[in-house]
């Protein structure tokens, strides 16, 4: 196996058309070296980007916050910036692994690795963010259309994420991320959701639901995004929309959970999740 | 068998620059155990889950066994030898022994590691802070409860001597 460190953006999508199939790239490696441990893949070329620095950024215009691809975990959970205009993505990015693989691990690692249980991912569905691709040109891909499948993105083999976008945050939006796993720290999601809400005393005008590790990717809750926003929150439009989200969903059986509790939970959660935003 | 090619490498582990010849396989913690003699970083799972092999890289803890060693090529890497020794002691290992912190003591050198990560940024860590921040590292041994004391009171211990200092 061959390796090689390019210096800038421009190297990286050489090499990438150069190696396609055969190449692997490597940023945080948190997922990449179990995968080359475990021989679930066997790359000719790693193409190291984990020290390109003009990579890794947060930045805030008016409307938006732009996270560089190298941003790792544990920039995401402690930025001001973040923590100020898209609360959800901090809350959730402090539950990623543990602290030790936060350090390592990039955004755009735990996106293009495609896991439907990815913790990042859910908080960015919520908050309608956009990936910033880049191949031979550039492209922007809102994330609800950048899943594809378990471990599958709509990145080709000479693509890569070059920054996420989000949305700045209503201050008035109402937020949580909750996850479920079998303990609390380095743990995979058994279910994850989260939610964003912007109320006006008790009508809801707008709501985005992410829900993690409950299909064969990381999605959108839209049957029960239609069913608060523009209505009045009741107590039994809650318990409507926690009965629902079962149909939403199609997780399956796993080491974790089987599919049937799965099911429960996500009920569950979304009973937690908004309890917790409508108060 | 097809030999992988190897690469130079350059670390600078506890201040002093070493140099090696790696392939692009071999992992942060494996060089360091079986290229530099630094056994002092501890493999425990050997894929993120136990926090035995952490290191400070760049000032940061992480573990050894999910970075490539040329991953960390040019940087400055910290182990528990380079916290302190037997005849200097940093006041996190003296405070593990005086609590009783380390019982079998394998999970100690990433510990303490993890430990020096936190209070190099946060001087007056909570107890909740401190759960938190050697959440990824697992200790069998001692329930956490006497690891969580001995780095609250060497957090105490580091801010008397450098007020005194002041």
């Amino acid at each position: 196996m061959e390796y090689i460190r390019p210096q800038n953006l421009k190297e990286i999508l050489h090499l990438m058309k150069q190696w396609k199939k055969k190449a692997t790239l490597i940023a945080g490696g948190t997922n990449v070296i179990p995968d080359l441990r475990a021989r679930a893949i066997r790359p000719e070329v790693l193409i190291d980007i984990s020290q390109l620095k003009g990579l890794s950024y947060i930045k805030e215009d008016k409307k938006k916050i732009h996270i560089g691809a190298l941003t790792t975990v544990s920039e995401l959970a402690s930025s001001k910036i973040i923590q100020k205009w898209a609360p959800l993505l901090s809350e959730a990015a402090n539950q990623l692994g543990n602290p030790l693989v936060r350090n390592r691990a990039t955004i755009a690692g735990n996106l293009a690795d495609g896991s439907p249980a990815a913790d990042t991912a859910v908080p960015l569905l919520a908050l309608e963010a956009i990936i910033v691709i880049q191949g031979g040109k550039e492209k922007q891909v809102p994330i609800h259309q950048f899943f594809v499948g378990p471990n599958q993105t709509v990145l080709k083999r000479d693509e890569m994420i070059k920054e996420v976008i989000v949305p700045k945050c209503n201050p008035n939006a109402k937020t949580a991320y909750f996850k479920l796993g079998l303990r609390n720290s380095m743990a995979v999601s058994v279910v994850s959701i989260a939610v964003l809400m912007e109320m006006e005393k008790t009508f809801c005008k707008k709501a985005r639901i992410g829900c993690g590790a409950v299909a064969p990717k990381p999605i959108r809750a839209y049957r029960i995004e239609e069913m608060l926003e523009n209505h009045e929150l009741t107590e039994r439009l809650l318990r409507a929309c926690c009965e629902t989200i079962g149909k939403e969903i199609s997780p399956i059986s796993d080491i974790r959970a089987s599919k049937e509790y799965r099911t429960e939970m996500a009920s569950v959660l979304l009973k937690r999740v908004m309890k917790r935003v409508t108060q | 068998m097809k030999v992988s090619k190897t690469y130079p490498l350059k670390l600078n582990v506890n201040g002093e620059w070493k140099k090696a010849e790696v392939t692009p396989r071999e992992t942060l913690l494996h060089v360091m155990r079986e290229r530099l003699s630094h056994t002092e970083v501890k493999e425990g799972c050997g894929k993120g889950d136990c926090g035995a092999c952490a290191v400070l890289l760049d000032g940061k803890p992480v573990n050894a066994c999910l970075t490539l060693a040329l991953q960390a090529d040019g940087q400055r890497v910290v182990t528990l030898k380079g916290i302190g020794t037997p005849d200097k002691p940093h006041p996190l290992q003296e405070s593990f022994i005086k609590k009783g912190a380390i019982q079998c003591g394998f999970c100690s050198a990433g510990m303490i590691v993890t430990a020096k990560g936190l209070l190099d940024k946060n001087p007056k860590p909570s107890r909740e802070e401190i759960g938190k921040a050697i959440s990824g590292n697992l200790c069998r041994c001692t329930g956490y409860k006497k690891i969580i004391e001995a780095i609250e009171e060497a957090a105490l211990k580091l801010r008397r001597t450098k007020n005194d200092r002041r």
